[in-house]
């Protein structure tokens, strides 16, 4: 979590007087399933990309290279879309993750 | 220049709306305030005011558009009673949370049911913690008055805070009296322009009104809401003197008749002071030593002013127009607060006692109130109130 400032520190009634700064709130500690990405049988479809509701698939000269789990609040759907004969992302738990090497 | 009209509070507060010329209204009617809708709604089919006028389809709807129209950066009123200030229950939180300075009548009514339109002050007592502040008017002059310090008051940037001034159904808000109306340039040039600080539609500064707020944020927003109130009193103190160096009628937290010298004295707020006044002129000619307190402002409360005008006295009867059901003693919020107040500012022990009356409009005379001044002298001789809670007018 980033610092977190005192009531007199912050705009009144909760208004958001910068724009696009939903970044800078990290909505991974919500997650329940961690989204496991195997770079290895991706085919770089992008249909991930399109679908995430949270921007968390991070794309770089137009190949997919991982998710970030600073936002991902783990809903599936980037594991829902891709491609029934790839299915490179798997929803796993976060209870189970801590024995998996996270690429 | 200013004249005499002979205006009912609704009527006087519609007036003060026309000089006003607010840049939204958004409003339903609802018995005793309609008539403040209808009459301005003439003066927007008249052409006297540039007022937005909207039409909406329930209370609710009403403090939502409001509540939209003042993140815009406008300058907005409406009007209330009763079931409509309940059906407005979630979004007064909205409009006191996101710190915008809307400006609301109410006319007092009691709550249904069995349904009724007369004057009690359970409406807007049910919503003392929604966040706004709450003025009472005695008569329509003060009516009119509130009408325009409600808005400089609410707008102060220290503040910026919803503002709902009271007056009460029927007797205030349909009996007719004499009302000085001031000179409309002078209402206007009292008022100023209002430069809301995060208009929505300043494109070149987006902001986002009412996001999400968890566990790590809302607790600070409420914080900030507690530090608005704290600065309120000081803004109407001084709006106050300003409007009575403006247009010769000052106002403050409280008025008192007769208290400085007295040995007992009645608390209780709105019209009823009228008539309590009254009783304290006919005792004081028996020779007993008895004065009034009115309150003019119910939140934020004025716990410190209020126990020192009231510290002197040996008895102090606190009359409620509405019941905190399930409160200690069943009694009314005015009692309470000031039963609390006492207990952190108060030095020494002055015994207390409530009446709660005039619920659903029942009439309330002068010899009552009377009766009330001789318990309270009872009580400064005995120490202690005879009982707690007294309702007061109800048939056994």
């Amino acid at each position: 979590m980033p610092d977190l400032k005192g009531w007199k520190d912050i705009p009144i009634g909760g208004m958001i007087v910068e724009a696009g700064n939903a970044v800078e709130y990290m909505t991974g500690g919500w997650r329940a399933f961690r989204p496991i990405w195997d770079g290895d049988r991706c085919i770089h479809c992008l249909q991930c990309w399109i679908m995430c509701p949270d921007s968390s698939i991070i794309v770089e000269d137009g190949k997919m290279t991982g998710i970030d789990l600073m936002h991902c609040k783990g809903c599936g759907i980037c594991a829902e879309v891709c491609p029934d004969k790839v299915k490179c992302i798997d929803m796993v738990e976060e209870a189970k993750t801590a024995e998996l090497e996270v690429k | 220049m200013s004249e005499f009209k002979a205006l009912g509070g609704n009527a006087a507060v519609a007036e003060a709306m026309r000089q006003i010329d607010p840049d939204v209204v958004a409003a339903y009617p609802i018995t005793p305030q309609t008539e403040v809708v209808q009459t301005f709604a003439d003066f927007v089919a008249d052409g006297l005011v540039r007022t937005e006028f909207v039409t909406v389809e329930s209370e609710h709807s009403a403090m939502s558009a409001c509540v939209g129209a003042s993140a815009a950066g406008a300058r907005v009123m409406t009007a209330t009673s009763s079931a409509g200030l309940a059906f407005m229950w979630e979004i007064l939180y909205v409009a006191a949370s996101n710190r915008l300075p809307v400006a609301m009548m109410v006319a007092n009514r009691a709550l249904s049911a069995p349904i009724n339109i007369h004057c009690d002050h359970s409406d807007s007592m049910g919503a003392r913690d929604a966040g706004w502040v709450h003025l009472f008017a005695e008569n329509p002059q003060e009516s009119y008055d509130n009408a325009i310090q409600a808005l400089r008051i609410g707008e102060h940037p220290d503040v910026l805070l919803p503002v709902m001034f009271m007056h009460d159904g029927f007797i205030t808000s349909h009996g007719l009296e004499r009302v000085e109306v001031n000179d409309d340039a002078e209402v206007k040039e009292f008022l100023g322009e209002y430069n809301q600080p995060h208009s929505l539609l300043d494109w070149r500064n987006p902001v986002t009104y009412g996001p999400l707020d968890f566990y790590d944020y809302y607790f600070e927003h409420k914080r900030q809401q507690v530090k608005a109130m704290e600065k309120v009193k000081q803004v109407i103190i001084d709006v106050g003197r300003e409007f009575g160096a403006r247009f010769g009628r000052t106002y403050g937290l409280l008025e008192t008749h007769k208290l400085d010298d007295a040995d007992v004295g009645v608390v209780v707020l709105a019209s009823t002071a009228g008539t309590a006044r009254m009783a304290v002129d006919n005792l004081r000619e028996q020779g007993l030593k008895v004065g009034l307190l009115k309150p003019r402002v119910f939140r934020p409360f004025p716990a410190e002013e209020l126990v020192d005008a009231l510290k002197h006295l040996k008895a102090i009867a606190v009359m409620d127009r509405s019941i905190s059901f399930g409160a200690m003693g069943n009694a009314g919020p005015l009692f309470l607060e000031l039963l609390a107040a006492f207990q952190v500012y108060g030095n020494g022990r002055i015994p207390m006692s409530n009446y709660v009356f005039g619920l659903g409009g029942r009439d309330i005379v002068p010899s009552q109130i009377e009766t009330v001044f001789h318990d309270a002298l009872k009580m400064a001789e005995t120490g202690k109130p005879e009982q707690l809670v007294t309702f007061l007018g109800v048939r056994e």
